[in-house]
């Protein structure tokens, strides 16, 4: 069972975390990374196998992030996680560092993969999932894609592939935060209707808000296996979450938060510490 | 070359569970007996080679030993940031195997001649590169770049050249020696070393003893042989069914330099910077593009 109170918390830890990230690095995408903090904080806390002690453990759940310009929030979940120390953020985006702007495995123990171009991470965890057909393995596998990122044809080709090889152990999270680079998903190339797109292409499809944390943890904890289909959980989600001057405003994909910027965002995440 | 590859492809897959074939929906009457003897090693992917090469990667990333199949530029250009990002950053073991290098599918047009895939990988780091030069080699090439692990990339021809009379043992990055001169050396690249041999019996008629190595293997290059031949013959002629820019010539041209040893003649045989639009056969295609025995001889007899 997930304790809400505590995946709250490591989700305020992880905002808290990338805007400071953010802000010293001067790099972008804290919009992307607060739309997601919510998911990755059930995912890490309550849902994925894992020992931070032995990152490559078999028996471990996969998971990628294929919106890998998000990569600060799942170094913040990891740091949290046990996985490196969170003094090691602060060098996030600088020279020297090998924390990258998009996420990346190259000495980061708990990244699986290493993304930022869009529409590379679904391909490689439906070779993983199918991988564990094929060695009859528990595990599963997770991607945590954007909405935007579904333009990729790439994508769709996996689509089709992980229904057709009825991949039930293979899970994708869409953060449906309706905003892409520019405009709106809907104004820059519809997706929708977007459900009936993945249900088209052979997948169970669940549509969840993707700030609750009761709702994510359901979702995920569902083994799916009785269907033999892949799994979509299009996760509504708002775009900043949690600091409202970045709440569904596209500036927050690329601008930095700075000055007082960086103190109101700060003030406002603390006020949610328990 | 495309047999001798499936045969050492499926000894390998014999003893080996981890070894994976995929297609891209490519090789009709070819890999139906592999597909029923080798259930869960063969998955024909359909027509889609940014999955295949995501898929492989991982696949590879769990274990699996895989072979990506399709032909001309399908299984690399279509797919090329697949290769770069998830194949070759991530040290995943995936062979890409292109059926039909150069012109072997001549009269099928420009979207089937595979004349800049060489110069396009070798740009990549952490792949290795082989084109095949005789059909020996292509079963060699297959099975050593598996056990070799990494990113491989095998180009296979239509066509190709006697095997190598010395019976050299072949290795990953080592150049083969088919007949010994001083005067001048050929270096040909893939089945067009077939033109080559043919080529340097036709000049020492004319006089000009050449040396004619075949270098199957682009990246990593076998320096060593080149250096020497720099050194101690006439000159080098590259011969490549490919753009010049980027290929052997300009890879062996990279050796040379490098080292501070410039050879007394220096030619590139290739294309020069075309798309054909004309198709024919691959030997109209070479002869047409002056890279067949006849254009070979004629070119080098001018450096003389």
């Amino acid at each position: 069972m997930i304790k809400i109170d505590k995946s709250k918390q490591l989700a305020n830890n992880i905002r808290k975390h990338a805007v400071t990230m953010t802000s010293l690095g001067g790099s972008s995408h804290i919009g992307s990374i607060l739309s997601i903090s919510d998911i990755l904080a059930v995912l890490y806390g309550s849902i994925l196998k894992y020992k931070s002690s032995n990152p490559k453990w078999m028996e471990r759940d996969r998971f990628i992030l294929s919106k890998g310009h998000a990569g600060a929030g799942v170094y913040a979940a990891l740091a949290e996680s046990g996985f490196m120390s969170v003094e090691k953020l602060r060098t996030h985006y600088q020279d020297g560092s090998d924390l990258s702007g998009h996420v990346s495995h190259k000495g980061i123990p708990g990244v699986e993969f290493s993304t930022g171009s869009l529409g590379h991470g679904l391909p490689v965890a439906t070779g993983m999932a199918l991988a564990a057909k094929i060695n009859k393995n528990e595990h599963r596998i997770f991607v945590l894609m954007s909405d935007g990122e579904c333009d990729e044809g790439s994508n769709w080709e996996a689509i089709l592939f992980a229904a057709h090889h009825k991949l039930n152990n293979l899970v994708v999270i869409v953060d449906r935060n309706m905003l892409q680079s520019i405009h709106s998903t809907e104004d820059t190339l519809a997706l929708e209707p977007f459900a009936d797109k993945w249900k088209a292409f052979g997948w169970n499809v669940v549509e969840i808000n993707g700030h609750s944390h009761s709702e994510i943890f359901n979702v995920c904890s569902n083994q799916n296996k009785p269907l033999e289909k892949p799994l979509c959980v299009i996760a509504n989600t708002i775009k900043g979450k949690n600091v409202s001057f970045m709440e569904n405003n596209v500036l927050w994909h690329y601008r930095s938060p700075q000055g007082d910027e960086y103190d109101a965002a700060i003030s406002e995440l603390e006020k949610n510490d328990a | 070359m495309r047999d001798a590859f499936l045969n050492a492809l499926t000894s390998l897959a014999e003893s080996d569970k981890d070894v994976v074939l995929l297609t891209g929906d490519l090789g009709y009457g070819v890999f139906e007996e592999f597909e029923s003897r080798f259930p869960g090693q063969y998955f024909n992917v359909g027509v889609a080679e940014q999955n295949m090469t995501g898929v492989a990667t991982g696949l590879s990333l769990e274990g699996k030993k895989v072979v990506t199949y399709s032909i001309g530029n399908f299984p690399t250009l279509r797919c090329l940031e697949q290769i770069r990002n998830d194949a070759c950053y991530h040290d995943a073991n995936i062979t890409i195997v292109a059926s039909g290098g150069g012109f072997s599918y001549g009269s099928l047009g420009m979207s089937h001649h595979a004349t800049e895939d060489l110069a396009i990988l070798r740009s990549l780091p952490n792949i290795s590169i082989v084109a095949p030069c005789t059909v020996k080699e292509a079963g060699e090439a297959i099975s050593a770049m598996i056990k070799c692990g990494g990113v491989g990339y095998l180009r296979l021809d239509k066509t190709a050249a006697e095997d190598d009379i010395y019976k050299q043992s072949f290795t990953i990055g080592k150049s083969r020696r088919y007949k010994e001169g001083n005067d001048i050396t050929l270096i040909a690249i893939g089945g067009i070393l077939d033109e080559v041999n043919i080529a340097s019996i036709e000049l020492k008629r004319h006089g000009i003893d050449a040396r004619v190595i075949g270098l199957h293997t682009l990246k990593p290059i076998d320096k060593d042989e080149i250096i020497d031949a720099a050194c101690n013959t006439g000159g080098i002629v590259t011969i490549e069914e490919h753009n010049k820019d980027g290929g052997l010539g300009s890879a062996i041209s990279e050796v040379c330099m490098d080292h501070g040893t410039l050879p007394r003649k220096f030619l590139r045989i290739g294309l020069d910077n075309i798309y054909s639009s004309i198709v024919g056969s691959q030997q109209y295609l070479r002869s047409r593009y002056e890279m067949d025995s006849k254009a070979i001889i004629t070119k080098v007899r001018g450096l003389f």
